[in-house]
This record gives C-alpha cells, structure tokens and sequence, in this order.
C-alpha cells in the first residue's frame, strides 16, 4: 500500500475540502495512464464503455440498414457477418462489462466506507488492458479477410475457415478475460476485506452484493471462455483437432465450452444491473428495498443455477432427451428466484412515496421490460418451443430486452441516479426524460416486432430475407436509427450537465441513504474515507 | 401481397387459404388469429405506404407434432400473460396511486415472510404445471423409432444434399441449391414470389408417413428446419443426428438453413413438396430412371464447346456465390479465378484442387458432390473463359483417374 500512498502523496481530510484535492504526481493525460484512484479508473471504464456502445452501436446501424429491405444493397454477406460477430463481441465485452465495471469501481469503496480498491496498481492495469484489446477487434476489419463473420459465439468449426481477423479476435478474448479476471479479484478482497467497522456483509449496498457474486462468476467462467478460444487457435495453427471429427474431436464440444461459460455470462451482465435498480427504485420509493436478505438469496441461487443450464442454448445439436430434459427442468427453475427478486421490487415500490426523475424511469423501464425478456426466456427454455425459435429472430429479440432493457437501461439508471454524486453537478431533468422516452419507444419498435420475424421463421444472422418479413424489417430499422440518434442526445445531456449543470446538493436523491450520500460531498472528493466512517 | 403471405406456407390442397384451422387441433388459435389480425390491421393503415406483409405467429401446423407445440407455445403465453399482467397490475396501480405528488406517504415495512414464502412456492407449482406437458412433447419429438422413409441430408456450403437411404425411393440422389437469381439478390431484376426460398430440386416425401431425416454436414455445422412440421436439427460435420417428421397435408414447405455456416448462409433455403403416395410413387420411379438415364457418360469424349456449356451451368449453381460470374472473386477470402495461376497452370493442380478442395478456407471438396463429367466441365469452362484461354478440354476421364 505505500507506494499507492507515494503515488498520491498527501492525502487529508475530505469533508468540504475538494477544492484542495489533487490529482496524484501528474496531469494531463498522464493523470489517466498512471492513475490508481479507484475514481478516475471508474471515469475511464464509463467513458471507454460509452465509446465501444458508440462503436458497437454503429455496426448495429449498419446492419440494419442493409437488413432495411430485401435484396443486398450496402454491404456483401461477408461484411454483414463481420457486423454481426464484432457487434455482439464489442456490446458484451467493450460496452456493457466496463460499464458495470466502471460502477464496481466509483461505487464500491465509497458504498462500504472503503479509502480505494484493494488493488490499487492492478486495478489500473485492468482498465489498461481494455484498450489494447478493443484495439485488435478493430483492427481486424483491416486485416486480409477482414474481421471474422462466425457470429459473437465464434463457433467452430467456422472458425478454421477466418483469415487473421480471427487470431486477432482470440487474442482479443484472452486480454478481455484477463482484464475481467483481475478486476473481479479486485473487487471480492476489496468487498471481502476493506468494509467499515460495522459494514456488516449483510449491511452492504445491495450493489455491493450482486457485483460480489459477479466477480466469482467472472473468475469462474473467463478462464473457460479463454480455453475454448485458445483450443480454436490451436486447432487453426497447430494441427490439434479438438472440434475436428475427422481429427476425433467433436464441434459440438466448443459449444459446452463456450456456453459454459457463455450462460454465467448472461448473469455477469445481468446481476450488478439487479444491483443498480436495487439501488434505485429504494431511493424513488422513499422506502427500504423490500426483502434484502431473500434478494441476496434469490441472487446466489441464480448464480448457483446459472452454471448448470448452459446446454439450453443447444437444445438443437441432437443431445439425448435425458439431457434436453435435465437442462430444461434446470433452466425453469430460474424463473424462481428471478421471480421473487421481481416481486421484490414491485413490493418495494408498493405503498412508497414515489417520485419519477430519470433514473427512476430507467428502473421502471428495466423492471417492466426485463420481466417481458425474461418471459420470453421462459418460452425459449421449453424444449419444443425452443426447437421452433432457436436460432431465428425471437432469441434475438429475447436477448436484447435482457441485454439493452435489462443491462443498459440499469446503466442509464445509474449514471443518472450517481452522476450528481460524481460530478457534484445535476443534469437536465427534462432532457433526461426525452432521452428516457425516445428510448424507450425507439426500444420497443426495435426489438417487440422481432418476435413476430421470429415466430413467423426469419433465421437471425441473415443479410438478406424472403419479402414476408419486410414490413417488421422496416419497422425493425426505423426504431433502430430513432435509438441511435437518442443516445447522441444522452451524450449531449452528459456534456451538457458537465459544463453548465446546477450544483448537486450532498444528497441529492433525498430518498438515496447509502455511505455515499449520507457522509460525503458531492462531488465525492478525490480521496473519501480514510478515516473510516462507522456504520451502526 | 395477402396472396403473398398465404404462399409463404403450405399451398394447401383442400382449401388454399392462410386459415389452419381445418382440424381440430388447431382450432384454439383461431381467436388470437382473429385479435392479431385486427391489431395487424390498425398497423397497416399506420404503415400504408410499406408492404404489408405481416406474421405475427409461428406458421400454420403441417403435422401434429407443429400443432402440438402451437398449442403448448399458446399455453404458455397465456400463463405468461396474466402473470405478467397480474405484477405489472400491482406495479402499475403503485406508480398511480403511490405517488408523493399526491402526497402519498411512504410506508415502511421491508419483509413479509409469508408473503415471500408464497411467491416462491406459486411460481414453482406454475413451472410443474408447464414441465409436465411439455415432458411428453420432448420426448415424442426425440422418438425417430419405425421410420417409413429414411433421408439423410447433408448440409454442405451452400447447399443441402439429399440421399434416400432407406423406404420407397431408395437410391435417390441429389443436390438441392437456391434457384433465385443472383440479379434479383442484387436487385438488377424484380423479385419473385418466393424470393430466396425456392431451389432447383426440392425435397419430395409422401403424406401421412414417417419420415426420419439423418443429418450430417460436409464442412461446418448448418441446421435444417422446417417450421411447418415442427422439425430442427444441426447438421454437423462428422456426425450424425436424426429428427423426424410426419407431414399431414400436402402442399409446398419452405425454410432456410439456420445455423450461421458463412458468407452465403442466407441462401440456402430448404424446400419439401409434400405429395400423396400415388403421386410419391411416381415421382420416385421416374426420379430413379431419370437419373439413370442422365448419368452422363464419363467414358465419352467431350468436345469443347459442349463442356464450356455444361461447365457454365455448374459454376452458376456451385461456384458463383464466392468467385462471382465475373470470375473476379471478392479477395482476399474468395479469390478470383481470372488470369489465376492455378487455373491457367498445369490442369493436374487445378483437378485436384476442386476435388479435394482448399483445407482451412471456403474452398470446400466438390469430388464428393458433383461427378466427373460436372467436375471435367466446370473446369475446362473456368480454363476458357474470361482472359483465361488455355483452349484445354478437360475430359470426364482425366477427373476420374485423379479421384482418390
């Protein structure tokens, strides 16, 4: 720890001194390269999160725009999969991980009175490695071949057939997971170690609680995600054949593999935003978070399941109906404690005293629209069902209500709900809520009519489609580029809010009781909690 | 573009209409038919300036095994939708009554055990009440036993082969590829009813009998699907995986692969004419002496011109995706033939190349998918087309002494 404290030299007391705070040895950008403040870590995940959805959104435009109407009018096949695979790869690993990840890192050490990460070095590393990594998936669209078109789960045997494009990709998975794997270390001694006399576990944020889970799914399941794309690499370069029949492997295998980890990953994405709106809709409720102990429960039990139902996802490559069975039972047990934690909030929100400002919206928006995906996940985890809508455009739609009303909308709900506290300034509450509604609609027309393409049989991950489905394409489309400019108008409000927004009171939420609101400024000084605070 | 929609599926023999509800099993979505129907109407006139071709629901049943999973499919939603409902109801009348603007106070409780206990134990008795339909729908669909007629389809980059292997029909034989042309794909030419669903040799199989599907794959893993019966598996290289299905209407079944198998995987649809047995009979025997009598004759000798003709045939079903009918390729991936080395070089090179195919790319073995005097053509076509002009005739005989 002293040369974190070398680093930054003298730090002092916080309480209405930030004017005096200082930013470590150096400014500029080298502040950002060297820093090791759990805070401007935070800053850089959220912003490098921002660019990559930007980057990610991007690619999604395009394929909508090419899957506007029938015929291939913009981009050849090949290039249309390369869209597909590096927009999934980016939105899951680029945009909404580090995201998360960026909240792990402002809100932890300040929710349970901790000064800063455990790990002060290792947690600028981890941010650092994310760079180079979103770098080579880029750089693959430049390399003969271009970027691989096999699909975000990077199936073999398809794999053999990418140009370097490919190997750039893998390299590019194992220093995504290592950055994760050292993040989530981080994070559990942090949690595990660094509370405030009388931060009980059971006393934590719930946030705390579900990004303590996810750091134990990211440290179990990153590792297997890093074998089965490095027995690919071996398979394209050096004679193994692990998915190779004819070598005596089997591809299917790659896909227990990958969706060993691939179904953890859901819940990696998906518990801290659980996290965030049970943050949120407390504080809008003016009541405490109905049934804590049961959501760390439900939360467990979750994490627990999500590692024995990873073969729904392959309820199509011919396995025994023992396993279909065991694997769908498996799956519907999950709707249980996803169940109670989505009474829980409804309950918590019951005889409150509500408020609608902006994060509340997104936590509203999450809950409702969340449920509905995880609806259809109840339908997709139906052997039958799932033999008529695996692979077609429902399990599309079904993973972005998870996915974008699930995780990013949490996201929002967050940044909004937290950005007084990290900035000390208020954002445009009007605009806030355009930028909430035009989601919100823009979501819908998106994604809703993509369960009908699927029903009615549109395979996903396709360029070009029989002229029956055109109508919900075009809808699909329009709602997509609506989404898209709304985000520019969340840049804008961030920006905005940045420059010219009004100064944040210290509790700026005045249903928001947690460390961070009840015994710091905002903004939340550089250094907070030397002293640790004492929690009754 | 209401005719549109109803082609899509089944042409129906008794009564061509989009309705399927002519038996019993599937009467029960009829209401949900008609709501959707008026929902899709009011859409309409909001989108009236686009095509209005709507689907709101999984296709028309064209087994019981489909009606089977419609009606589970319909069960389930209608369980999801009170519940959903029901939450959101609570959610709902909160946001409006528990409001601090209306200066609601905030009650203070955080647990209620019971209450808890119970919306834990409901949902679980509602998921027994889901399995246990479903248990028997899973294990009837994986039941492939007594099969009436045994196919095994093998999905190979971009097409599906079909070989009859067993039952009526024995000994069929063939290979079934996208017949849309490439003009309409690239909108030089209007595009046709069944735009990128229709093939050149679609799969024929009886009515009313049991038909088990052995699939398998030559390269990588593709799926093959006919929403109508129900019926989805992957086809995976080196392995073979069955499913069944007991077609019981006649009429025209169209899908696509949906397993993402690379650059063309949304152009090999999968299509299965559905025909009484007399007519599966007919078809059967003329098919067997059809093929009999095309097989063409390796141990004759080819003109040159008459290659170059055959030759332009196969590359347009076999080859134009990648090399494209410029034979300028689109590099790096697909490489072009024109003014290529190994097609303008020594012919051994190239034969062996297109039979035994290019490990680790796109270039897949064609030996075991076409015969040597489609091999001999295609070949002497790419060798005398465009600038290259080798003036080489490649003989059916050449390609059979270089197979393995």
């Amino acid at each position: 720890m002293s040369a974190v404290v070398d680093t930054h030299g003298h730090g002092h007391a916080h309480d209405g001194h930030d004017h005096h705070d200082h930013h470590g040895g150096y400014g500029g950008v080298m502040r950002w390269i060297t820093t090791t403040n759990h805070k401007d870590i935070g800053t850089l995940y959220l912003w490098f999160s921002f660019i990559m959805f930007m980057t990610g959104g991007a690619m999604a435009m395009a394929i909508r725009l090419e899957l506007f109407q029938p015929g291939i009018q913009f981009f050849n096949p090949d290039l249309f999969n390369q869209f597909t695979t590096m927009h999934g790869l980016i939105m899951v690993f680029g945009a909404i991980m580090p995201a998360f990840v960026g909240f792990a890192n402002w809100q932890i050490p300040m929710m349970i009175g901790a000064p800063d990460m455990a790990f002060a070095r290792l947690n600028n590393w981890s941010f650092w490695l994310l760079p180079f990594a979103a770098s080579l998936l880029i750089i693959s669209f430049f390399t003969p071949g271009g970027a691989p078109g096999v699909g975000w789960t990077l199936y073999a045997p398809l794999t053999v057939q990418m140009g370097i494009g490919m190997d750039l990709t893998i390299f590019a998975v194992h220093i995504l997971g290592m950055s994760s794997i050292l993040g989530s270390i981080n994070i559990i001694t942090t949690i595990l170690n660094m509370r405030a006399p009388g931060m009980t576990l059971m006393k934590m944020p719930l946030f705390c609680w579900t990004w303590l889970i996810t750091a134990y799914l990211l440290v179990a399941a990153m590792p297997v995600l890093a074998g089965a794309v490095t027995m690919s690499l071996t398979d394209r370069h050096f004679g193994t054949s692990f998915f190779n029949a004819a070598g005596g492997g089997d591809p299917v295998l790659y896909q227990h593999i990958f969706w060993f980890f691939g179904h953890p990953e859901v819940y990696i994405i998906a518990l801290p935003a659980f996290g965030v709106v049970s943050q949120v809709i407390p504080a809008f409720s003016r009541k405490p978070l109905f049934g804590y102990a049961s959501m760390v429960y439900a939360t467990s039990a979750i994490a627990i399941l999500s590692f024995i139902v990873w073969a729904h996802h392959m309820y199509t490559v011919g396995m025994p109906v023992q396993g279909q069975l065991f694997f769908m039972y498996a799956t519907t047990l999950i709707a249980v404690p996803t169940g109670v934690k989505v009474f829980n909030w409804v309950a918590t929100m019951w005889k409150g005293s509500l408020t609608f400002e902006t994060p509340m919206l997104f936590a509203i928006g999450f809950l409702f629209l969340f449920t509905l995906g995880g609806f259809t996940g109840l339908v997709l985890s139906l052997v039958p069902i799932d033999i008529q809508l695996h692979d077609t455009y429902y399990v599309v739609a079904h993973f972005h209500y998870v996915m974008v009303a699930g995780a990013l909308f949490a996201a929002f709900a967050g940044v909004y709900f937290w950005f007084p506290k990290w900035t000390g300034k208020m954002y445009d509450e009007t605009l806030g809520k355009w930028h909430f509604w035009l989601t919100m609609i823009f979501f819908n027309m998106i994604f809703f009519v993509q369960h009908f393409l699927g029903l009615a049989g549109m395979p996903r991950r396709i360029p070009d489609y029989p002229l029956i489905f055109e109508t919900w394409n075009k809808i699909s489309s329009i709602g997509a580029f609506g989404f898209g400019v709304t985000q520019l108008l969340f840049l804008y409000i961030i920006l905005k809010a940045i420059k010219s927004g009004e100064k944040a009171p210290e509790r700026a939420w005045e249903g928001a009781d947690s460390l961070e609101w009840t015994h710091l400024p905002s903004p939340a000084p550089y250094h907070s909690f030397e002293t640790p605070p004492v929690v009754k | 573009m209401l005719n549109l929609r109803c082609n899509f599926h089944a042409r129906q023999k008794p009564n061509s209409g989009t309705s399927s509800g002519e038996d019993g099993t599937m009467k029960s979505s009829k209401s949900a038919r008609s709501i959707a129907t008026w929902t899709a109407a009011a859409a309409a006139m909001a989108f009236s300036g686009l095509a209005l071709a709507l689907e709101w629901n999984l296709q028309p049943a064209g087994s019981k095994m489909a009606a089977d999973i419609h009606d589970l499919h319909e069960y389930v939603m209608i369980l999801c939708t009170a519940i959903f409902v029901g939450v959101f109801g609570f959610m709902f009348y909160s946001v409006y009554a528990h409001r601090k603007s209306k200066g609601h106070k905030a009650a203070q409780f955080h647990e209620n055990t019971t209450v808890e206990i119970l919306w834990t134990v409901i949902p679980a008795l509602i998921l027994v009440g889901i399995a246990w339909p479903t248990t028997r729908t899973v294990v009837a669909q994986k039941d492939t036993t007594n099969p009436d007629l045994t196919i095994k389809v093998t999905g190979y980059q971009w097409k599906w082969g079909y070989d009859y292997v067993k039952g009526e029909g024995e000994g069929i034989s063939f290979v079934s590829t996208l017949s849309t042309p490439r003009e309409q794909i690239e909108n030089k030419a209007p595009k046709g009813e069944h735009y990128l669903l229709e093939v050149d040799n679609e799969l024929v199989v009886p009515v009313g009998k049991k038909i088990r599907m052995l699939t398998t794959a030559g390269d990588v893993i593709h799926s093959w699907w006919v929403p109508a019966f129900g019926a989805k598996q992957d086809a995976i290289p080196g392995f073979i995986r069955d499913l069944w299905f007991r077609p019981e209407k006649t009429g025209t079944f169209r899908s696509q692969c949906v397993e993402l198998c690379g650059k063309e995987h949304g152009f090999m649809p999968i299509v299965v004419t559905v025909v009484t047995q007399e007519e599966y009979s007919k078809w059967a025997g003329d098919k067997l002496k059809l093929i009999a009598a095309a097989a063409d004759d390796p141990n004759k000798a080819w003109t040159l011109d008459e290659l170059k003709k055959r030759g332009e045939q196969v590359y347009a079903k076999n080859c134009v995706a990648c090399h494209q009918a410029s034979g300028k390729g689109t590099p790096p991936a697909f490489p072009p033939l024109d003014g290529a080395k190994i097609v303008t070089g020594p012919k051994d090179e190239q034969i062996k190349t297109v039979l035994a195919g290019r490990p680790k790319t796109a270039m897949v073995a064609f030996g075991p998918q076409l015969n040597d005097v489609e091999l001999a053509a295609v070949i002497t076509y790419t060798r005398n087309n465009w600038s290259n002009k080798t003036g080489e005739a490649i003989q059916p005989a050449e390609v059979k002494a270089l197979r393995k």
